[in-house]
């Protein structure tokens, strides 16, 4: 018999294998029809096909759940809907025009993404040294909003999956100044091609610092909700407590890093351990749990928030005293040669600039040609470059074949990793903890299937 | 599944493996080929290859954990190392990379517990190497890092896979399969994972095609991306 949702013949197994006496097929069926037929088979299991579209999996996730009551006893994730070829992309484009392909991965964390790469040909081109402490400060700072705004959709979203509306609501609220912010920096709320080879694409705006200041005034007035709303609610605890558990054996095993990691007590964080971009420089505590469940990833993500923001303030005494100094690498074979400004149609190449290569330097505007149509050399050589992301190790591994195009750029998303122990943290639980788990990882589609 | 479904050992096994050269590839002229190249200078030949110090000293730690390699595993004594952007690469011939991954997991000086990617690079012209495998490894306890990388020709792309001593590499190596052919033997369940299981052929090989349109705009055209003019 073959049903639109089962078959009783193995139509999946190739000649010569032993077949299965029943196999499911993912496209569903009339509802009347496959519990009548589960009714008849009596043993109870029932194979659930949880997504791609579904809205609690953070994305094109797709869980297959076998289902013995409401007990998971075994779930598998499929993963690649979202894949778009942003590697094989990025291998045809220039290294600058390659920030423009890797932003789009991890989309709630796109300036990660950016650093991470651009850090890596840095290392390629031996500037790591040379970038500008201004520019280093702003990617900073950059970062560390990028981080509060990714927990926060860490927060929300896993909030909302439990029924917690309230705090999906106020996470995109706080959200959404910080994208405010970016946007008046980087000209976009997300996927902004800001962080460029040899330091950043345009110095902060006019009243950009005055920005900042109402940002973390509105953060720290609203950030003390969530712990308000959540820390001590026994119907939020009651979900996150003892809930998908992952010790740091498991963590280990699965190679998870980020707040899962430090839920197990482990103090493991790249800006302290192997800082990069003057993170050695900064106050700020590296934050641990030891409770190994969601709670504690939970309380994690709310902790780096402040101590992010303490980063931002004290970023934003940096940017004071550094005004004026330059935001990009002094070499011109390297650098973007405009800087960007906000003209009557938005942002525009900077009049400055304009006047100079149009009116004043035929050699200016053979160079900006020269470098933004054919971009600049990297020697051959290959390199990783690791920095801590919101959810992780988020790694790149770049080869060069000394042209003006990345050779491989390969990307080691946090998310990839920890889509792998959902089986561990999930199989025996309970399904309405699958969800809980799958937050609390907080896995971003678009880097995991890059 | 049954026997017969597993990745079968490779023919190569025991036998010598091309060991890979520092030259992976060869550049001619300044342009790409059939771009009408009138500066002069297109009769330059130029061998890539991959820049660093392939004897000690290479500074602390590398310099201790290059010995401590060499101590342990006595079939390293040979093998290729380089040094460069203060990273360490070994290459492992591919017979011997599963011994070399338990040494470098499990002895207490090296204890690299995480792998933390697999990243496969195809260089079509390193004749019998041309699919790399490309580890980077972490160790918590020590705080640093090493790279090591196993080579495979392309008619026989066999690599046994490391998911035994390091199981977070099980969609790591999957993804290399994927995108690059190499067949990681051993593996529990070596399947496509990015693309769809019917797919045909592995996308992020250097001879698939990126695909695309030409784009008219404003009375001309834009070639597709791969049909540009390169520069390297």
């Amino acid at each position: 018999m073959t049903g639109t949702h089962a078959a009783t013949e193995d139509i999946f197994a190739s000649p010569g294998e032993v077949r299965a006496d029943r196999v499911y097929l993912a496209q569903g069926g009339d509802w009347a029809e496959i519990a009548g037929e589960q009714a008849e088979r009596g043993d109870e299991t029932v194979v659930v096909n949880m997504g791609p579209q579904h809205p609690s999996t953070h994305g094109v996730l797709r869980l297959i759940l076998e289902m013995d009551g409401e007990t998971v006893t075994s779930i598998r994730p499929g993963i690649g809907f979202l894949h778009t070829g942003i590697e094989k992309n990025m291998e045809y484009r220039t290294w600058t025009q390659g920030v423009t392909f890797c932003t789009r991965m991890d989309y709630v964390a796109p300036l990660f993404n950016e650093a991470a790469y651009c850090l890596g040909i840095e290392k390629l081109l031996g500037i790591t040294d040379d970038i500008p402490e201004r520019a280093s400060i702003i990617r900073v700072l950059v970062m560390e909003l990028n981080r509060i705004a990714s927990h926060l959709i860490a927060i929300g979203t896993g909030g909302m999956e439990i029924g917690a509306l309230t705090v999906m609501t106020i996470g995109f609220r706080e959200r959404e100044m910080i994208l405010d912010f970016l946007e008046g920096l980087t000209g976009l709320r997300m996927n902004h091609a800001f962080i460029r080879p040899g330091g950043v694409a345009n110095d902060l705006p006019e009243g950009g610092l005055e920005h900042l200041r109402t940002v973390i005034g509105w953060l720290k007035k609203h950030l003390p909700e969530y712990s308000a709303l959540c820390d001590a609610n026994p119907i939020f605890k009651l979900r996150l407590e003892s809930v998908a558990k992952m010790d740091l054996t498991g963590c280990m095993m699965f190679g998870i890093t980020g707040p899962p990691l430090r839920a197990t007590g482990f103090d493991w964080d790249l800006r302290k351990k192997q800082p990069y971009c003057g993170y050695e420089t900064y106050d700020f505590k590296s934050i641990t749990w030891d409770t190994n469940d969601a709670y504690g990833r939970f309380r994690i993500r709310q902790d780096e928030m402040w101590e992010s923001l303490k980063i931002v303030e004290q970023c934003l005494e940096r940017l004071e005293r550094t005004q004026g100094e330059p935001v990009m690498v002094a070499d011109a074979k390297i650098a973007w040669p405009a800087q960007l400004s906000l003209g009557s149609d938005g942002q525009g190449n900077s009049n400055e600039h304009i006047k100079h290569i149009m009116g004043e330097s035929m050699e200016a505007l053979i160079h900006h040609f020269k470098i933004v149509t054919e971009g600049f050399k990297v020697p051959v050589g290959q390199v990783y470059q690791a920095i801590e992301s919101p959810k992780g190790e988020l790694g790149v591994h770049l080869v060069s074949d000394g042209g003006t195009r990345p050779y491989r750029a390969h990307f080691r998303d946090p998310g990839f990793n920890a889509l792998q122990a959902v089986p561990l943290m999930c199989e025996g639980g309970m399904m309405s903890d699958v969800v809980v788990a799958v937050a609390s990882l907080d896995p971003v589609l678009g880097g995991v299937d890059r | 599944m049954t026997d017969t479904n597993l990745p079968v050992e490779p023919d190569g096994h025991g036998e010598t493996d091309v060991v890979p050269t520092s030259g992976f590839a060869t550049r001619q002229g300044m342009w790409s080929a059939g771009s009408g190249d009138t500066s002069g200078y297109g009769g330059i030949n130029r061998t890539l290859e991959m820049p660093g110090s392939s004897q000690p000293p290479f500074g602390d730690p590398f310099d201790a954990i290059h010995a401590r390699a060499l101590e342990v595993l006595p079939s390293l004594q040979g093998a290729r190392v380089l040094f460069h952007a203060g990273e360490l690469t070994i290459f492992v011939d591919r017979a011997e990379l599963k011994s070399v991954v338990a040494q470098f997991r499990d002895d207490a000086f090296l204890r690299f517990e995480v792998c933390l990617s697999v990243s496969g690079v195809h260089y079509p012209e390193q004749t019998g190497a041309e699919l790399h495998a490309v580890y980077d490894l972490i160790s918590y306890t020590h705080n640093r890092r090493v790279r090591l990388e196993a080579t495979c020709p392309e008619s026989d792309p066999h690599i046994p896979s490391i998911v035994a001593t390091y199981p977070m590499a099980d969609w790591h190596e999957r993804e290399a399969w994927d995108m690059f052919g190499i067949i990681f033997d051993g593996h529990p369940a070596l399947t496509r994972i990015l693309m769809p299981d019917d797919w045909a052929g592995h996308p992020q090989r250097k001879d698939y095609p990126l695909g695309g349109v030409d784009i008219e705009y404003k009375g001309a055209w834009v070639p597709s991306p791969d049909n540009r003019r390169t520069y390297s």
